[in-house]
């Protein structure tokens, strides 16, 4: 059987969505190790293992900024345990873990990978390109092969698996190569977490106005909906960085994605295109989001949306 | 302070991209232009160089074309570029493209190393810690706010929940996003300067790096499409068919 080695992030205390999400993924692929980045409270542990891991190794960084000191543990532990598979999120501490570690081990990685398969020895990889119009499917004939998993690609389900054997990883001395996180700032949110709601409204440019998108905000209150944004207004300075849906801001899969005033550039849709249902506003009859679109509205989302709002206030 | 900004010739993102029968690698058009994902970095170097009357270095690694998307970086004020362009590079991996950047990089005085946090054509996304760890230099990543003192750099760092304030000691590498800083167009003077501005060539063999060709497009295929529903113009009433499909999917 493969050794699958799934990078492990905490947040608030316990495993991030993302990373149950590859270890359920991983289980499926051979024996999986957790490499677990945190405190990890025993309550933490046994959610990796319900996820599939029976082994944990623990590593702690303390202040120092992840990435360095655990490629270079990780290094020498692969050279110990011979695995035959890496996986990350694609997320930021996972990234930077995966290419230091690459460099570190001299083999490739396979970044922003939708499906991962072992066959014959070699890992097969499924990567959308051209904005999820196509799929490339990619080989590397390198071992252990290091790939990085674009989130939403599984689906996190407990199996009901053991609590796992946990071991701590030390980590060594990195010297010049160390940066020191100073601080740590949590941007206040409100309402339902973009990742995880079962509805999502997105604005962009063709709100106009930075003050516009108070009609998102608004609509999706009565839905419960959490807010998103494209990377345009996100850019112009309009909404923080959290809200951004696309190649480079968040992967969402709700029941439905409400896109406004959004023209559906292939980076906004590889974030949003497996919504089960799309309801698209656009005055541009042209706009690409109506082709994905299940409901695709030509109109201004000045009239629109306050309509919509009207109406789903007063139910 | 001395900079080393890594850019890359990208395709133009307006026009389709297509890929070459067998390999499925990106075909490169003479003509390419500069990722606007790097135009953050180089305006960020240059305002650091600035500060200090450092120098900004360009680093880039791909076909070199007509150098029209490097002219674009120099025109925006860099000084001088390092072109890496070799046949045997075609095909090269995040790993290769790491090995060779350091590799120029390294025979360079520098402070700081900074990067775009990824690339619109190859989005892997990990070149810039690989060029980290090759350089045994600290990698600050996503940085959303840069500020450098006596031998030190701190940035903001993204994250998911906001962000953090992290520093190292310099020589540095740091990836930037997108809003950094606000990037400057060429002026006129700044376009004409760059004619004459220096690039050098480099190869292979010039850096001693080979490529590893260790990954391969098995094959490419088409997604599932997404079938385009209705679509309806606003008379004024739009609104009802939204409340009406989100009842149908029992959402209200
Ligand atoms: C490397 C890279 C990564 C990227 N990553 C992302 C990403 O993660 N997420 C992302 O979103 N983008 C990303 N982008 C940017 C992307 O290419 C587009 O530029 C962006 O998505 C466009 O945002 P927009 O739809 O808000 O703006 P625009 O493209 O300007 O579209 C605005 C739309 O609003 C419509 N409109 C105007 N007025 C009205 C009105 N009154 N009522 C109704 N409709 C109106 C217009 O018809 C138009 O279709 C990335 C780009 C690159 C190069
Ligand atoms: N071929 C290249 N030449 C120069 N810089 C590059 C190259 N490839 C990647 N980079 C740098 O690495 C960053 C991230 O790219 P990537 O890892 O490809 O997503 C880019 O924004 C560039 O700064």
């Amino acid at each position: 059987m493969a050794t699958v080695w799934v990078f492990v992030e905490e947040t608030e205390g316990v495993p991030t969505p993302l990373s149950l999400e590859v270890l359920t993924g991983a289980r499926k692929l051979g024996d999986v190790t957790a490499l677990y980045l945190g405190s990890g409270s025993q309550e933490a542990m046994a959610t990796v293992g319900e996820h599939g891991a029976t082994k944990v190794l623990q590593m702690e960084t303390g202040d120092r900024l992840p990435a360095g000191p655990v490629a270079a543990a990780l290094a020498n532990k692969a050279g110990e345990d011979s695995p035959d598979l890496i996986l990350f999120g694609q997320n930021y501490t996972d990234r930077d873990v995966a290419g230091r570690l690459s460099a570190r081990l001299g083999v490739g990685v396979l970044s922003n990978a939708s499906a991962v398969r072992l066959v014959d020895g070699r890992v097969e990889t499924d990567h959308e390109i051209f904005g999820g119009n196509q799929i490339a499917t990619a080989t590397c004939a390198e071992s252990p092969f290091i790939v990085v998993v674009r989130p939403k690609s599984f689906t996190a389900e407990p199996m009901g698996g053991a609590a796992p054997t946990v071991e701590t990883l030390d980590l060594p001395d990195t010297g010049s190569s160390e940066a020191t996180v100073l601080e740590s700032h949590v941007e206040e949110r409100e309402g339902p977490q973009l990742g995880e709601a079962s509805i999502v409204i997105s604005g962009g440019r063709g709100l106009g106005s930075a003050e516009a998108y108070e009609l998102i905000e608004r609509a999706a209150k009565p839905l419960g909906a959490a807010t998103g944004a494209t990377r345009a207004i996100v850019d112009a300075g309009w909404v923080p960085y959290a809200k951004q849906v696309g190649q480079t801001g968040k992967t969402v899969k709700p029941d439905i994605y409400i896109a406004a005033g959004i023209s559906g550039a292939m980076q906004h849709l590889v974030g949003m295109k497996d919504a089960g249902t799309i309801i698209a506003i656009n005055k541009d009859p042209d706009a690409p989001i109506f082709s994905v679109a299940d409901l695709g509205i030509v109109g201004d989302v000045h009239k629109v949306l306050p309509k919509l709002i009207e109406a789903l206030e007063s139910r | 302070m001395n900079v080393v900004v890594c850019v890359k010739q990208i395709p133009d993102p307006a026009t389709p991209y297509k890929l070459e029968e067998g390999t499925s690698w990106l075909i490169r058009p003479e003509d390419q232009v500069l990722d606007d994902t790097d135009r953050y970095g180089v305006e960020m170097g240059l305002q650091l160089a600035q500060e200090s009357e450092g120098t900004v270095t360009l680093v880039s690694m791909g076909p070199t074309g007509n150098a029209q998307g490097i002219r674009q970086a120099l025109a925006m004020g860099a000084d001088r570029a390092i072109m890496i362009e070799d046949d045997g590079l075609r095909g090269s991996d995040a790993l290769t493209t790491a090995r060779v950047l350091a590799a120029a990089i390294s025979s360079e005085a520098f402070d700081l190393v900074i990067t775009g946090t990824e690339s619109t054509d190859g989005y892997s996304g990990v070149v810039p810690q690989m060029i980290a760890e090759l350089l045994g230099a600290p990698a600050l990543t996503y940085a959303t706010k840069v500020e450098v003192g006596d031998g030190v750099v701190t940035i903001h760092r993204q994250t998911a929940a906001g962000y953090d304030v992290v520093t190292s000691s310099t020589p540095a590498v740091v990836s930037v996003t997108a809003g950094v800083v606000e990037p400057r167009y060429p002026t006129f003077k700044g376009i004409m300067d760059a004619k004459k501005k220096p690039i050098e060539n480099k190869t292979m063999s010039d850096l001693g790096v080979e490529n590893r060709l260790a990954q391969e497009v098995a094959k490419i295929t088409n997604a599932p499409e997404r079938e385009a529903g209705r679509r309806i113009e606003d008379e004024g009433d739009a609104h009802t068919e939204i409340v009406a499909l989100l009842e149908d999917r029992k959402v209200i």
